[in-house]
């Protein structure tokens, strides 16, 4: 049972340095640990394998979950939560007060509906247009092609940049004196500043957010449709049955699983956007691009005089909605599962 | 073999990430607009020759890190030892006072006493620091540009309609982008507010509501936003308070009148070169004054220092007479100090057209109105200017009327008072 | 799988083209112009000069103002193509410029100062790469530092993820325990949570433990990913239970099982983690930014984005730094490659 040892021949390389110490680590603590095995059986060495992992999550992201729910119900501009004043439910209050809840003007908090709103019209143009990107660019790299590996390369290449990075280079090419005005002032166009523009900046974000990811989710997906078994596809050929409709009833739901990763993670990422958007569009012009999670960033932490509380009562907000949404996916996810699992 | 190996990269990990301060260690957090980094670390090279128990170690940060993390961090009870701030008067709770620690606070007093309100809190005699550097806010023009047109420069009692008219002539003649640009900085918008009969301060020390001085030139910066005399790209660049120059624009000859301040001058000095002519102008004036902003940046310590006493040594050093007249002249920034202003900088740059700007704006301080020269003091400032900048520039994207921006000014500054609790 | 390819997108006959080949073609062009493009670009703009960079058009190439040195002056002058009164073409150079009007001498005749509107001049351009934005920010930007802390921070969070996100896809997926889905579901909520959200109580937690500046700061909130445990745990369902068993039968400890007969089966799917963890750890920008403030402690993307500090932009650098911080990873991922797509291949994710 030999069969960690690394597989790359040949003395000093990367992969050994980094092993070494990780597989001394791990044969040293064996003894220790039989002992600890009898102790708490077989069952309760679950709750071990389980305890780094939980302990990490606890202190760094549970914690900090939890004082964010306390500091939503707080008050002032401390930092540390004992410095700060009971309000109860204020925050909430102030974030829900409209006149109109058809028109964010009419809300105290004008922002952060604004920013609700931004982030919903993202949400639902960027997941389904990185679905159906992603899902055309899987259906072709499963093709037989000359150097698949290369294009395979091409589509996944932008998501090991930085979001700075990508933020960056999207600027520098949709800027005034970018990439983009000189291909349009070749073809006798007058240059136009993209990112002035309301419905170009936010167009701007939607797609550079789908050319940074959309290689992940391409990978998900042609994993996927590689694991279909061809002797269906055959079968369905000897029965005569049309190309589309072997798309659609062969290929489409053994990928279901695989779809429906790749919906859930598409959509949390989508909510969450910031990153890139932050370096590409700053929010601006005016509000347009504007999404949830720099309003929270800065109205927590960027601006001067703070409110951490006002912005841990949105954080949890969003939470929520992110939780609902992904019950329900995972709802669906689980469904597909039991039809998958045992095969 | 294998386990030296390892035991060795656990020793290396454990050197690494020893992060204790030691005695004698004082970090300056610092930015800069131009040059002064350099010539701050020359200094400090020598303050540590006569100095070898002092270890300063120099951070050299973006503003941006100084405007949204230095106060979280602050307020955390972390930070620098020393720091160069601009809001100095809102954070003045976590400066240090070296009052008792300084060896002749009379020097301190005498020299930098004007502007010893600025950084402490209100109400008490502490010494929080000096500033670096005293800024005036004015304009620039490319005076290029103005002779390739056959423009007349406005002069100095020009008023913001004047330029308004001139640069768009040039900008239309010259086939150049922007007539004008202001940076996107409630700081900036406030000269010429306070130009147009402005006042933010209330009766009792805290905001009052925007009055009609500051509405009228809010509505025509709008206006020209909107008609393409004021650079729409700075104001758009971003949402909420963050701030953006336009400083690119005008050294790259795209901008013919740019309303920033005195700590471009050096900038421009260094980045213009001989690619054009460009002129100071001081501030244009408005209906009742013709006043710019001051300000500045201030170095100031920090209270949660492990090292007060080296702190207060590198702090005696920099505000020595000498250093900062030396400071002052390589760094081309109009000091504070009250000893070396009397006794004249000689400012070591060949470069006439920089020259004549700082004495431009030594001339423009001369037209500071009363409440240009209260608002650095003041401590509601830094709320206002945010307030400010995120509704100007929703108007100026044409999100909002004007006139809703301004409702919502007074109600984002209410609620900032209210929620500190003062 | 050709046959499969074959079937979907059957041709139509052998020798035409069926529409969908055409478009597979428009697609995977148009996709590495679209993909490739920008970054191509970006390497390409970091070879101009800052005045290169500036102008409109811009240049495909990068080109500089050709200059000349000219007795008499100390400093080599630019050079500009110039329209003479009679017409002709001269090529002159610019001694000074004041206001429109630039006084330029020839070459040749060093003496005798030429006036000339500069309207009237175009200047003479060579190609040439300016390298010099590469070695000039070395001196202030402390590369190797900022690189050394990138490596740690990335390969040290990235075994302790390995580690610690496998045990618990172990216990998650091989034991029946009361609360196991709860754990699980607790795991993924947190995929709900981005770090930016809750930053400002992690921050306070982060300094009350003393790891403010300290690069473990920086590294212990990033490292239970619950991607990690999401995707191992799928892995490791479809490892056979029969194989546990009859370890157990060989008295072999849960803690052998583990690390014997799991992880290497589950090689795959690590070193798929492997690889979005670097990547991740990587890139990480603005959680480092925050907990690190001293210059000795910056990742690559904190040193890049104070260098690009907000009052002095200057483009020159920034893309120059930009590529820098792109090279290893464009490395990793040149080496990796086989990996990372197989990996994700042979994980399944399902």
């Amino acid at each position: 049972m030999k069969a960690d040892v690394p597989r790359e021949g040949g003395g000093f390389s990367l992969g050994e340095v980094v092993m070494v110490p990780v597989r001394l680590a791990l044969s040293a603590i064996d003894a220790p640990l039989r002992w600890v095995q009898r102790r708490l059986g077989i069952g309760g060495m679950a709750t071990f394998f389980l305890l780094p992992n939980m302990l990490i999550f606890g202190i760094f992201v549970l914690l900090p979950f939890f004082i964010n729910f306390a500091y939503s119900m707080t008050g002032g501009t401390a930092l540390f939560l004992p410095d700060r004043s009971f309000v109860g439910g204020d925050q909430y209050a102030r974030l829900f007060d409209c006149v109109n809840y058809t028109d964010p003007n009419s809300c105290a908090e004008d922002t952060f509906w604004t920013a609700v709103g931004n982030t919903a019209w993202f949400v639902v143009l960027q997941v389904t247009l990185m679905i159906l990107f992603s899902l055309v660019t899987a259906l072709i790299l499963n093709r037989e092609l000359m150097a698949r590996s290369f294009w395979r390369a091409v589509f996944f290449f932008p998501v090991l940049l930085s979001p700075v990075v990508v933020g960056l280079i999207w600027k520098w090419i949709l800027q005034r004196q970018g990439l983009l005005n000189f291909g349009l002032y070749g073809l006798g166009f007058d240059p136009y500043t993209w990112l002035n523009d309301r419905n170009w900046s936010f167009a701007a974000t939607v797609g550079v957010s789908i050319w940074a990811h959309m290689g992940f989710y391409t990978l998900i997906l042609l994993a996927g449709l590689q694991a279909i078994p061809k002797d269906l596809y055959e079968a369905a050929e000897m029965d005569g049955t049309r190309p589309a409709r072997a798309f659609w009833r062969i290929t489409l739901p053994l990928l279901m699983p695989n779809l429906l990763v790749v919906i859930v993670l598409v959509l949390i990422r989508a909510v969450q956007i910031f990153d890139e958007v932050y370096v590409l569009t700053g929010g601006g012009p005016g509000t347009s691009t504007l999404y949830i999670t720099q309003y929270i960033y800065e109205t927590g932490f960027a601006t001067q005089l703070r409110n951490p509380g006002l912005a841990a009562a949105a954080s949890i907000l969003m939470g929520a909605v992110l939780v609902v949404l992904t019950l329900v996916q995972l709802g669906l996810g689980r469904k597909g599962e039991k039809k998958g699992a045992r095969k | 073999m294998k386990k030296t190996r390892t035991m060795l990269a656990a020793l290396a990990v454990g050197l690494l990430t020893s992060t204790a301060a030691l005695a004698g260690d004082v970090r300056i957090m610092w930015y800069s607009d131009g040059v002064e980094g350099e010539v701050l670390k020359d200094l400090l090279d020598r303050f540590m020759k006569e100095n070898p128990g002092i270890n300063v170690i120099l951070d050299n940060v973006s503003y941006s890190v100084v405007k949204e993390q230095l106060p979280v961090q602050l307020e955390a009870g972390n930070g620098p030892d020393i720091a160069r701030v601009t809001n100095l008067k809102a954070q003045a709770q976590h400066w240090l006072d070296l009052r008792p620690l300084v060896a002749d606070a009379a020097y301190w007093d005498e020299n930098f006493g004007g502007q010893a309100d600025w950084m402490r809190p209100d109400g008490s005699n502490q010494i929080s620091g000096f500033m670096t550097q005293i800024t005036i806010a004015g304009g620039f023009a490319n005076k290029t540009l103005f002779d390739q047109a056959g423009v007349a420069i406005p002069g100095k009692d020009a008023t913001w309609d004047d330029w308004a008219k001139a640069a768009k002539q040039v900008a239309e003649n010259q086939q150049v982008p922007f007539p004008m640009a202001l940076d996107r900085s409630g700081h900036r918008l406030s000269g010429p507010n306070l130009a147009y009969g402005g006042n933010y301060i209330g009766a009792d020390g805290k905001p009052a509501p925007l009055d009609d001085g500051s509405k009228n030139f809010l509505k025509t910066f709008v206006g020209w936003v909107a008609d393409g005399t004021m650079s729409k790209d700075v104001w758009v660049s971003a949402a909420g308070s963050t701030y953006r120059a336009a400083a690119d624009d005008f050294i790259n000859g795209q901008l013919v009148y740019y309303y920033s301040g005195s700590w471009q001058v050096p900038n421009f000095s260094t980045k213009i070169g001989t690619n054009f002519d460009w002129v100071a102008t001081g501030s244009p004036c408005g209906p009742s004054n013709c006043t710019g902003m001051t300000g500045g940046a201030g170095l100031v310590a920090v209270k949660y220092t492990k090292n007060p006493k080296d702190v207060a040594k590198v702090m005696d050093y920099l505000a020595s007479e000498p250093i900062v007249k030396e400071f002052s002249e390589r760094t081309l920034f109009l000091p504070a100090h009250k000893g070396v202003l009397a006794k004249g900088l000689d400012f070591k740059t060949d470069d006439a057209q920089a020259k004549a700007a700082l004495n431009a704006f030594v001339e423009a301080s001369k037209t500071l109105s009363d409440e240009a020269r209260k608002l650095p003091g003041w401590l509601w400032s830094d709320a206002v200017y945010g307030a400010l900048v995120t509704r100007v520039s929703q108007a100026a994207a044409g999100e909002m009327t004007v006139d809703e921006a301004f409702a919502r000014i007074d109600s984002d500054i209410a609620t900032k008072v209210k929620d500190s609790g003062n | 799988m050709s046959r499969v390819a074959e079937f979907i997108f059957r041709r139509r006959g052998r020798d035409g083209w069926h529409w969908t080949d055409v478009f597979t073609w428009v697609w995977l062009i148009g996709g590495l112009f679209i993909m490739f493009g920008p970054a191509v670009w970006l390497v390409g703009s970091s070879f101009k000069s800052p005045a290169a960079l500036a102008e409109f058009p811009p240049s495909i190439m990068p080109y500089v103002t050709q200059k000349a040195t000219v007795e008499g002056y100390d400093k080599p002058l630019d050079l500009y193509e110039v329209t003479m009164a009679d017409g002709s073409r001269k090529v002159l150079a610019e001694v000074r410029r004041i206001g429109i009007v630039s006084q330029m001498v020839s070459p040749d005749k060093p003496t005798e100062i030429v006036k000339v509107k500069i309207a009237e001049r175009t200047p003479v351009r060579t190609m040439s790469f300016a390298t010099s934005n590469y070695s000039e920010p070395f001196t202030h930007f402390d590369f190797v530092r900022y690189l050394w802390n990138s490596v740690f921070v990335t390969v040290t969070a990235t075994l302790i993820t390995l580690i610690v996100n496998s045990m618990a896809a172990f216990a998650l997926s091989k034991y029946e325990f009361r609360g196991r889905t709860f754990a699980m579901l607790l795991i993924l909520a947190t995929l709900m949570v981005p770090l930016s959200v809750i930053m400002v109580p992690l921050y306070s937690i982060v300094s009350a433990l003393g790891l403010f500046n300290n690069l473990w700061g920086v590294i212990l909130p990033t490292v239970a990913t619950p991607t990690g445990v999401f995707i191992l745990r799928q892995y490791m369902l479809t490892i056979p239970d029969e194989l546990i068993d009859a370890a157990r039968m060989d008295k072999a400890s849960e803690w052998q099982i583990y690390w014997r007969i799991i992880l290497p089966l589950t090689a795959p799917a690590l070193a798929v983690l492997a690889i979005f963890s670097v990547v991740w750890r990587w890139n990480d920008f603005l959680w480092p930014l925050i907990v690190l403030s001293r210059k000795e402690l910056y990742t690559l993307q904190v040193g890049l984005s104070i260098y690009s500090g907000e009052l002095n932009v200057q483009w020159h650098f920034i893309l120059a730094m930009t590529v820098v911080t792109m090279i290893p990873v464009v490395l990793v991922f040149i080496f990796l490659q086989r990996f990372i797509t197989t990996g994700i291949a042979g994980t399944g994710l399902k």
